[in-house]
């Protein structure tokens, strides 16, 4: 039995290749073995999304995908989000709005929010609300994060 | 993270005839895997009893929805995304739109698949009650060739269908009302977002000269798996809509459905939900 494949992808525009287990969660090739930490792990079925990221453009929950199925694909992880120092303007928009307390949703929220404004980018609430219903948050009663992705739209028009 | 993976072999066919071909040579040791939305959540709890995989995602063959006079072709790895995004979706099927709206939230939405909601053969499911209430068709395929079964007979009891293991599910093939057509569909869950069925109705009707001309209504989470409501259907066809017998339907839905208790809802709450949401349902039509 082959236990483990040679997959290639790109994160955060940069090449990887790495010896995985065929089903090795993408959640954890990222995190453990690639090192990006900043994806969240929380439910681990697809309930949660802490563990959003985009994989070739769209928004998936990094647990749910098996690592065989990311081969050649194009990852966006929360670290692909500031251009160096210089925050995103939903990053900016986050912190301005105090979108976060404890933090632990805040990578997902920022993928789903990313993904979001690059289809819709001035939605309105209920379309926030559509867009991020499956990230949960724990802290904030959500008001602030949605309150940040609008601050977000509006600044960026 | 998980500690242990148990040791699995994935072959991921770059064509629909390789994928079949190895189906056949060793049919029900391939577990086919699409979006993984339902297999992984199960592989990452440690309970998947499969070891062997056939990745389909990259079948081509299975993509796409295509269009012609008289219906909508969905390849089986159509996404619920898809489905949102397609304009004669919208146009033809309202209630396929609601079920995708209504699965999971946008992440499960990019990744489930049509053909895995299908064959997962949950009775939860929230697709199915709105291919039954369109008459839906499957395309089963094999190294023979490929067959068409009614969708409203495909599942033939708890996780059962009229699926060989060397077949996969191709298409889902569903027929244009044409018409004035009734659409109506509702999912009852615990909370708006990411709920599973505690009960799920949808139904189309076609109405001709006032009244009830054809009807088809589809259940999810009341029997073993999703099923059409025959009684209730017989005993409205031909109705005139201004005086649809509604207490005499939701007494009849009880020959339609067995409703189970379980940890999402108990049978008789069940059961007084899907009478409301027929009665629900009727009254709307009495309007149309
Ligand atoms: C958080 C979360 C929320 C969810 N919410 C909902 C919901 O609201 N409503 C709902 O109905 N479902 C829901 N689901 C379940 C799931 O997302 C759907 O059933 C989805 O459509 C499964 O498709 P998939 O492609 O991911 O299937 P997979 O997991 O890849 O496969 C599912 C099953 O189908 C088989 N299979 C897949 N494709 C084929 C084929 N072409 N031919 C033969 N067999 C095939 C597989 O072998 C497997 O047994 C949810 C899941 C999660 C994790
Ligand atoms: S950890 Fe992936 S959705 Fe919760
Ligand atoms: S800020 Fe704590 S979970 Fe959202």
């Amino acid at each position: 039995m082959a236990d483990q494949i040679m997959l290639s992808l790109k994160v955060n525009g940069q090449s990887h290749s790495l010896q995985v287990h065929p089903f090795a969660r993408l959640l954890d090739v990222l995190r453990e073995d690639l090192r990006f930490t900043g994806t969240k792990e929380g439910c681990g079925e697809g309930e949660c999304g802490v563990c959003s990221i985009l994989l070739n453009g769209r928004l998936v929950n990094s647990c749910l995908v098996p690592a065989v199925q990311a081969q050649g694909g194009e990852i966006v992880t929360v670290e692909g989000l500031a251009d160096g120092q210089r925050l995103s303007s939903l990053q900016d928009a986050f912190l301005t709005q105090n979108g976060a307390q404890c933090g632990f949703c805040t990578p997902g929220m920022l993928l789903a929010a990313t993904d979001l404004l690059q289809r819709n980018p001035h939605p309105d609430e209920a379309a926030v609300r559509e867009g991020l219903a499956g990230n949960l948050c724990r802290c904030t009663g959500y008001v602030k994060i949605v309150d940040a992705v609008q601050t977000a739209a509006r600044e960026a028009r | 993270m998980r500690g242990y993976l148990p040791p699995v072999e994935v072959r991921v066919p770059a064509t629909l005839g390789e994928a079949l071909t190895l189906l056949a040579a060793e049919p029900g040791l391939w577990t086919p895997l699409a979006g993984g939305t339902d297999l992984m959540v199960v592989f990452n709890a440690g309970h998947l009893k499969a070891t062997r995989f056939l990745d389909l995602s990259r079948l081509t063959e299975l993509r796409g929805i295509a269009e012609d006079n008289n219906l909508l072709s969905f390849g089986s790895l159509s996404t619920y995304t898809d489905l949102r995004e397609c304009r004669a979706v919208h146009q033809h099927f309202p209630n396929l739109v609601k079920s995708a709206q209504v699965t999971g939230a946008l992440a499960i939405q990019n990744r489930g698949t049509l053909g895995g909601n299908i064959a997962n053969a949950s009775p939860a499911a929230d697709t199915p009650p709105s291919l039954l209430a369109y008459g839906a068709e499957l395309e089963l395929v094999s190294v023979l060739g490929s067959r068409r079964v009614a969708y409203a007979s495909f599942h033939q009891g708890y996780k059962q269908m009229d699926l060989a293991p060397d077949e996969l599910v191709a298409k889902v093939l569903v027929p244009k009302p044409t018409g004035r057509g009734f659409h109506y569909f509702r999912k009852v869950g615990t909370r708006q977002a990411q709920a599973i069925s505690k009960v799920c109705l949808a139904a189309y009707a076609r109405l001709e000269k006032g009244c009830v001309a054809e009807l088809r209504i589809g259940l999810g989470s009341v029997a073993p798996a999703p099923v059409r409501a025959r009684a209730v259907e017989q005993l409205l066809l031909g109705q005139p809509l201004a005086s649809l017998p509604i207490e005499a339907a939701r007494l009849a839905l009880g020959s339609d459905i067995s409703p189970i208790d379980d940890i999402r809802a108990t049978a008789h709450y069940r059961s007084v939900v899907t009478g409301n949401l027929l009665a629900q349902m009727l009254r709307e039509l009495t309007q149309a």
